[in-house]
């Protein structure tokens, strides 16, 4: 086939820059807002979904991880007589507040659990390690907040809510949508930090026997256990995200933005697609006269706008790749996995065809008679 | 000869709101297998309009239409392209070439909108432009030919697929008058070498020898129609000449 389609797209290199740049401009804003909202929901239930825990015990209608409140660890007991519960622990998540070497302050968020469990750790521990924990006041913080903690090495002592603190190990990754970090220590420390009564604990993380049916054995514990809910984690992450996404409005706006880029990418793509058609538009009515159906010179826009799409893509996801990395040193990730990245390619396609479609509509009613008009 | 297009009173009415144009009025022509017809008359005549319609790109506001013995006035939108696609070739007064595409692509295209692809298409695309005497130009663009070597490019995608029927808008309207004499020759010789019906508008009576009849319109009708072919003894030839005239009487307003 003559490649009309190819030539008339590289033939005005300005044209061909410009509808590239808009694609490249909404591959890259529907990325990143996409990546952002994809890693703040991942963020806001980090800790759930890292739990390896199977079930819940938190307060009553709590909406999100981080607004638990305390109860008796007696329930605690009450959990693991329960039949089919393999294992049970105690877990806190709550705020304290940090004091800097320089004498200011930052929230951070204390998170106890068991250290002779693997429910409920930390996870890409880069120095250090759990059992480390176990030595005196000893915690773990993320490499991400070092600075903004004021940490500078390992060992280095701090005071949380007035308890002495000793950094042993760190992790790399984890991130809190709080802007507070998680710090990583045994729970009696965590009940210190956090000031909670010797008997109290906020949540309990509970991991089934194999073989036990979850939903039976959730309902099992629900019916046991006064004044709490029981979760599973799968429900507890999606309701932790649902709140931080949607009930505050992050999630909107961010999703917001994509679509506005999305928007802003048809706008620039249609108008130079039709551009290059108007610009065409005898040799269409040409093609026309000279026998050609409709759908033949549909497929001439069409290839046009698909080249345009995959170019686009191509640098749009290049540029993108680049902030996505840029930003794993950052305080907010931008993630892009791939079958998030194969939609967007979908998106393109789509949005290089919804600007197609306007070029369409003027072919379609064009008259082949112009080409005997001068 | 065999009647490629005939049209029997054919009428063109433009309207736009209350206002009515008649750019053609009961317009009766027969075009021939082997002949070189021209159609002649001054600017907003009705020629343009007439190759419009005879070349199934205008649809006539009354009267009938037959390209190769089948009627077509009442064939649909999505039939008409068919019927330009298998019988007729068209030449543009603006060559209407793609400048995107080389000569030999430039012919492909229309050889591709008649199924035939690949390799075959290529053959038959250079062996058009050999035809039309540009075969040293194949690779060429639009932009580094002289007019005279355009048009013959259009020419030889005007010939792809071998349609019978040849349609030419003032093809010699944007070239020199050698240039504009050698493009007719070719044309004629299309029409008598290869027994095509040969359409052609043009206003240029320095070239008006080169044809085999000269139909003039004037005002929307059929003025007077001319035969150049030398004379041929016997009946037929007397019996095609007098029902040539007398459909020009005909067609005349009174």
């Amino acid at each position: 086939m003559p490649p009309l389609a190819r030539r008339n797209l590289f033939h005005d290199k300005t044209r061909l820059a410009v509808t590239l740049t808009g694609i490249t401009f909404a591959v890259v804003l529907v990325v990143v807002e996409l990546g952002l909202f994809l890693g703040f929901t991942t963020t806001t239930s980090g800790l759930i979904d890292h739990s390896q825990a199977d079930l819940w015990v938190a307060s009553r209608h709590i909406p999100y991880i981080e607004q638990g409140a305390p109860f008796s660890e007696r329930k605690l007991y009450q959990v693991r007589a329960t039949p089919g519960v393999g294992s049970a622990e105690k877990y806190i998540a709550r705020f304290a507040n940090w004091k800097r070497p320089d004498g200011g302050h930052e929230s951070v968020q204390v998170v106890g659990f068991n250290t002779d469990e693997t429910m409920g750790g930390p996870w890409n521990i880069v120095s250090g390690s759990v059992s480390d924990l176990k030595t005196p006041n000893a915690i773990l913080v993320d490499d991400l907040y070092w600075n903004k903690l004021g940490i500078t090495h390992l060992g280095q002592v701090f005071e949380i809510n007035g308890y002495r603190a000793r950094v042993v190990g760190t992790t790399h990754g984890i991130r809190s949508f709080t802007t507070s970090p998680y710090v990583f220590t045994t729970f009696k420390n965590a009940q210190n930090f956090t000031n909670l009564s010797e008997d109290q604990t906020e949540f309990i993380l509970v991991r089934a026997q194999s073989g036990v049916s979850l939903q039976q054995l959730q309902s099992n514990l629900q019916s046991r256990l006064h004044d709490v809910d029981v979760l599973t984690t799968i429900q507890f992450s999606g309701m932790t995200r649902f709140y931080w996404m949607f009930t505050t409005g992050a999630g909107v706006a961010v999703l917001l933005a994509a679509l506005l880029g999305l928007v802003v990418g048809i706008v620039v793509v249609t108008q130079t697609i039709y551009a290059t058609t108007m610009d065409h538009l005898r040799e269409y009515g040409t093609l026309k006269a000279i026998g050609a159906p409709n759908s033949y010179v549909y497929r001439v826009i069409l290839q046009q706008a698909g080249m345009s799409a995959v170019l686009g893509y191509a640098l749009g996801i290049t540029v993108s790749l680049f902030i996505v990395h840029g930003a794993q040193q950052g305080g907010a990730a931008i993630l892009l996995p791939w079958p998030m990245a194969l939609l967007i390619f979908g998106l393109t396609l789509l949005m290089c065809a919804i600007a197609a479609a306007v070029s369409i509509n003027k072919v379609t009613h064009l008259d082949p008679a112009m080409v005997f008009r001068g | 000869m065999e009647v490629a297009i005939r049209a029997r009173g054919v009428t063109k009415i433009y309207a736009e709101g209350a206002a009515r144009v008649t750019a053609l009025e009961g317009v009766e022509l027969d075009l021939h297998r082997g002949e070189l017809l021209f159609l002649m008359g001054p600017s907003g005549s009705g020629k343009t309009t007439l190759l419009s319609i005879m070349g199934c790109i205008l649809r006539a506001t009354s009267g009938s239409l037959q390209i190769a013995g089948r009627e077509i006035t009442g064939l649909s939108e999505r039939e008409l392209p068919l019927v330009r696609l298998n019988h007729i070739g068209f030449v543009f007064q603006a060559f209407n070439l793609f400048p995107t595409l080389t000569a030999v692509e430039n012919v492909e295209v229309a050889l591709e909108l008649k199924g035939i692809r690949g390799a075959r298409a290529r053959t038959q695309a250079l062996s058009l432009l050999e035809q039309v005497h540009l075969d040293d130009k194949a690779s060429a663009f639009p932009a580094d030919l002289s007019g005279g070597q355009k048009q013959r490019v259009a020419l030889a995608r005007a010939l792809a697929g071998n349609p019978e029927i040849l349609l030419a808008d003032e093809p010699t309207a944007a070239l020199d008058s050698h240039t504009g004499r050698s493009v007719l020759e070719l044309m004629r010789q299309l029409a008598h070498d290869h027994n095509r019906a040969v359409a052609v508008v043009t206003h240029d009576s320095r070239i008006a020898d080169l044809g085999d009849r000269i139909i003039r319109i004037e005002d929307g009708v059929v003025s007077s129609v001319k035969d150049l072919r030398q004379p041929q003894p016997g009946l037929p030839h007397f019996i095609s000449s007098l029902h040539s005239d007398l459909h020009s009487t005909l067609a005349r307003p009174l």
